[in-house]
């Protein structure tokens, strides 16, 4: 009978992510594929409530220890090799966020076993698992034998619909011990809120969001004028943050916010991953770039081969024209 | 560091900040009779700390050093005003202003990231857009006329035509290469572009500073320049033409290069028959500054317009060598963040309005780096339904349609 | 402080990538290198540290195309040192580089100890692993990742390690020194240096070299194919003028209320 297929349960200050239940339902079809179970894994403290929400994997290990409260790459890593070693899992996989992106690394250095990262898709083959990897900021897909058991995979968000594993079924939960320093080598402190004061992009039913086609800081205004006839406000991608353009508070990606408006407007976004897993589940989404084979397109409902600095004032014009405004 | 003297004719010396007041041009120098006009003419002179005159007064007190950790000359955008006016006709655009940039370049904490990226992008992928440069003659697909690429046939050729970074990627900039392609190939001219092989011709970066990549760009295109055979070179870069012109020799450079404008104006008898369409255009024309101020090439522009049918030319109050600069030289062109958070006024906006003063329909011009930023201070001012931006080729080529 | 800087080359996105001719790999003629962004970060933070705490910097990196001109860059904007390591056979993945950078690192004359490692916190091609992880947990240090400050005071035996979350939050972790750090963002954008400099600093610098000891570890996966993704979707195109086009989204907006 093989290992189990385990799922490392990423949560983060009370909240399971989306992405967890991603992996969920992609580990359910491998362990069918396997025959055999799937397991998730809850590190944490004080944490165990949400062991109750991971009832599409047939049972949940949980680890308590005060370590775990918040991330730590080095408590993570010491948890997830003990009840690796004892209980010898098929696969691992593990959501890449900030939360836990480093953790398949540590884990594969420390036991020697192999790690596939970048996971778009993961596809039991011939009794074995094929993953597809995305590299190069996503231009190119690597398809790899996994090799070894246990095995450790990264998974991309957006490999399945997680809405899928959330359902009401209670899973079995089993509390297990695992011996951790109360004095690790790296020490979490404090969390440091951004400024207060900006606005909450999460809850914004419109927003008009840039990328490096809005080439410089002034351009922005552009993007302003549309988001204010649409009722939104203006987001950005990570180079527009990085510049300094407009504040930490209004980046959307893997290290920004996850939104979900009713309208996603991408004005001279690329798509790369990091970017399209902050904005993927938008409602509507419309794409301007000037590279029809940017990968945004792939994602995005409608698209617009063009030069923001022209589409935006445009765009502007035709809304305030449908809305009876006159600028 | 290295800098050239002006004259092709003259051998080449290398003038330092250090030396500069031992060499012929630094005695010249001392010969400034401090009388303020380089300062009252410079477009962003009220904010300038250190305009020439003052620059002049701090190297014979021995006090350059304050000039140089200043960054109040990121300001100049190299438009020779200073020097077309100095009543002793000092080299300042040319030769002091440089050499004193380069310094203040490298003293600078922080370059401000829009001038950071352009020119990393230019030293990388030889264009300040940071696109790759295996897409650099992808207009030409488009021109809708033959347009050999030397790269692939390398026979020799009567006209190498360099065309530039922005006639090369910016889309407005691709409407002026295919107006121009338009037009050599019906006056026959036998012509070719070096397709992806070009790179920048650097010269922005050399006026605003970085001399080592303006050096690393020469010599890349000396060595190109010498496996193809070629009469002459014509350029639709006006900054380019500078570079070929005063710079390049240095390096042995001897080939005779012109502007598209003028190599245009000067064949206009063969031309004027082809413009056969009427624009019933009111035109104003703005003088770029390395054309106009720095190599007076005032009435070739003007000349091709009027042979338009139908065009009318009126003139902005400020023409000719008094013209108002677009702000984009020197380095101007990746400044305007950098200038908006220290309040300043976009030079395109000033010269806009005087633009729309006029009347005209359209600003002619023919920098390709006027496009886009007029075209930008239009839509910013909301002048873009009355006005529009064309250079003089679009117009040409325009004219060049058969009727409707 | 004394402070270690792990760079390497990878594939730049800008061109057209395209498959070589195994299916497996990138082809090599449209391939263009360039520096992995995310180390240029961790060498702008190691020289930031330096100017406000002192020590070193050393720049080191595994011999690969064009990884001169990035040793030199980095000796021109501050690093005291760049070695390179030689005679290793590539392509390498990740943990095979980690592997041989773990072994090497004690024999590089006058190098080791050093109080930080810093090193991007991913690169593009980091298939098998992240390099920073990887070569902790083979040095047997602590490790931190997506990192966006970094302070320490010298001689205190840790540094405040500030990691980056979603929504522009930080966590303040105290880390115990010698550590990896995996780098997200140096505090301030990668500092400028004029081509002149770079070029002049070719002329009077040496990199120091270090032959690669012999590998031991092969990495496990096995590359089946290598192709460009499938779109798993396309969005609906709408063509036409900027004008054109507005209207177009308008009518769009306005069958789902949102105008």
């Amino acid at each position: 009978m093989a290992g189990n297929v385990w799922v490392l349960a990423e949560h983060w200050r009370g909240r399971l992510s989306d992405l967890t239940f991603e992996l969920l339902v992609l580990g359910r079809e491998l362990a069918v594929g396997l025959e055999s179970r799937l397991e998730a894994v809850l590190l944490g403290h004080g944490a165990k409530d949400l062991a109750g929400s991971l009832g599409a994997a047939d049972s949940v290990l949980t680890v308590d220890h005060p370590s775990l409260a918040e991330p730590n790459p080095e408590a993570y890593c010491l948890a997830l090799a003990a009840l690796v070693e004892e209980r010898k899992p098929r696969s691992l996989l593990v959501p890449l966020t900030n939360v836990s992106a480093d953790v398949p690394s540590l884990l594969s250095a420390r036991l020697r076993i192999s790690l596939s990262n970048f996971c778009r898709d993961v596809r039991v083959v011939n009794g074995g698992l094929q993953a597809r990897c995305l590299l190069y900021g996503g231009k190119m897909e690597t398809t790899v034998a996994v090799p070894g058991s246990p095995a450790v995979l990264g998974i991309l968000p957006g490999s399945r619909a997680g809405s899928e594993a959330r359902v009401d079924r209670a899973p079995l939960i089993e509390e297990v011990e695992v011996a951790l320093p109360s004095e690790g080598r790296v020490r979490f402190e404090k969390y440091i809120e951004p400024a207060a004061g900006d606005v909450d992009i999460t809850q914004q039913h419109a927003l008009v969001s840039v990328g490096r086609g809005i080439q410089t800081r002034d351009n922005i205004a552009l993007a302003e004028e549309l988001a204010e006839a649409l009722g939104g406000v203006v987001s950005a991608s990570r180079p527009v943050i990085d510049q300094g353009w407009l504040p930490l508070t209004r980046q959307v990606g893997k290290s920004g916010a996850t939104v979900k408006p009713k309208l996603y407007l991408a004005a001279g976004i690329s798509g790369a991953p990091e970017h399209v897993e902050g904005m993927k589940s938008a409602d509507l989404i419309i794409a301007i770039n000037t590279d029809p084979q940017a990968p945004i397109f792939t994602v995005a409902h409608y698209g617009i081969v063009g030069d923001v600095l022209d589409v935006l004032p445009a765009l502007s014009e035709a809304v305030r024209a449908r809305k009876g405004i006159h600028a | 560091m290295a800098l050239t003297t002006t004259e092709p004719a003259e051998a080449a010396t290398e003038i330092t900040l250090d030396n500069l007041l031992e060499s012929p041009q630094g005695r010249n120098l001392l010969t400034c009779i401090q009388c303020g006009v380089c300062a009252g003419t410079c477009p962003y002179g009220d904010v300038m700390d250190y305009p020439p005159r003052r620059i002049i007064g701090m190297l014979r007190a021995g006090l350059i050093e304050d000039v140089l950790v200043s960054d109040s000359l990121l300001h100049c955008v190299a438009c020779y005003a200073c020097m077309a006016k100095c009543p002793r006709g000092l080299r300042l655009t040319e030769v002091l202003l440089p050499l004193v940039k380069e310094q203040v370049f490298s003293r600078l904490p922080e370059i401000p990231a829009e001038l950071q990226k352009a020119l990393t992008n230019t030293l990388r992928y030889g264009n300040p857009m940071g696109e790759s440069a295996r897409k650099r003659a992808a207009w030409a697909k488009t021109a809708g006329v033959p347009i050999r690429v030397l790269s692939e046939d390398p026979r020799p050729v009567d006209v190498l035509w360099f065309v530039e970074c922005y006639t090369s990627f910016h889309p407005r900039g691709q409407d002026n290469s295919r107006a121009t392609a338009k037009i050599l190939h019906a006056l026959g001219v036998d012509f070719a572009i070096l397709g992806n092989e070009e790179k920048c011709a650097g010269e922005c970066a050399r006026l605003v500073g970085e001399a080592g990549l303006f050096e690393t760009l020469m010599d890349y295109h000396m060595a190109l320049l010498h496996k193809y055979k070629f009469s002459r070179i014509i350029t639709s870069g006006a900054h380019a033409y500078d570079a070929f012109k005063y710079e390049y020799p240095s390096l042995g450079f001897d080939h005779s290069v012109e502007h598209t404008t003028p190599f245009l104006a000067g064949r206009l008898d063969s031309l004027r028959p082809l413009l056969t369409r009427k624009l019933g255009y009111t035109v104003t024309y703005h003088d770029s500054c390395c054309l106009g101020r720095h190599n007076g090439f005032y009435e070739e522009p003007r000349r091709l317009l009027k042979a338009i049918p139908g065009v009318k030319l009126v003139e902005m109050p400020h023409n000719r060598i008094n013209s108002v600069c677009c702000g984009g030289g020197g380095g101007g062109m990746w400044l305007d963040t950098y200038f908006k958070a220290k309040g300043r006024e976009r030079l395109a906006d000033r010269r806009v309005k005087e633009a729309v003063g006029t009347g005209a329909d359209v600003l002619a011009i023919s920098c390709p780096y006027e496009v886009s930023r007029f075209e930008d201070s239009l839509k910013v001012l909301g002048y873009d339904k009355r006005m529009v931006v064309r250079d003089v080729v679009e117009l040409l080529a325009e004219a060049m349609e058969g009727a409707p | 402080m004394n402070t270690l800087v792990l760079m390497k080359m990878v594939p730049d996105i800008v061109e057209e990538l395209e498959v070589g001719p195994d299916g497996k790999s990138l082809d090599l003629e449209s391939l263009r290198l360039i520096v992995s962004e995310r180390d240029d970060h961790a060498l702008e933070q190691a020289l930031l540290l330096k100017e406000r705490r002192g020590g070193s910097v050393t720049t080191m990196a595994i011999e690969s195309p064009d990884i001169d001109e990035i040793l030199f860059t980095a000796l021109a904007k501050g690093s005291d040192r760049a070695v390179k390591m030689v005679g290793a056979e590539p392509p390498l993945t990740t943990s095979e580089a980690a592997a041989l950078l773990a072994r090497v690192l004690p024999d590089v004359p006058n190098l080791m100890p050093v109080d930080l490692i810093l090193t991007g916190c991913q690169a593009i091609d980091d298939l098998d692993g992240l390099l920073a992880p990887i070569l902790a947990e083979q040095l047997r240090i602590p490790y931190l990742g997506v990192v966006t400050g970094v302070d320490a005071e010298t001689g205190q035996g840790r540094a405040t390690v500030f990691k980056e979350y979603a929504g522009g939050v930080r966590g303040e972790y105290a880390v115990s020194l010698p550590a990896v750090l995996g780098i997200q963002a140096a505090e301030k954008p990668p500092r400028y240096v004029p081509v002149a400099k770079v070029r002049s600093t070719m002329k009077s610098r040496t990199i120091d070299t270090v032959p690669a000891p012999p590998r031991d570890e092969t990495s496990q996966l096995e590359i089946l194919q290598m192709t460009k993704p499938e779109a798993t979707g396309r969005a609906e195109m709408l063509e036409g003028s900027p004008e054109e086009v507005a209207s177009k989204v308008a009518d769009v907006l306005s069958a789902r209320g949102l105008v």
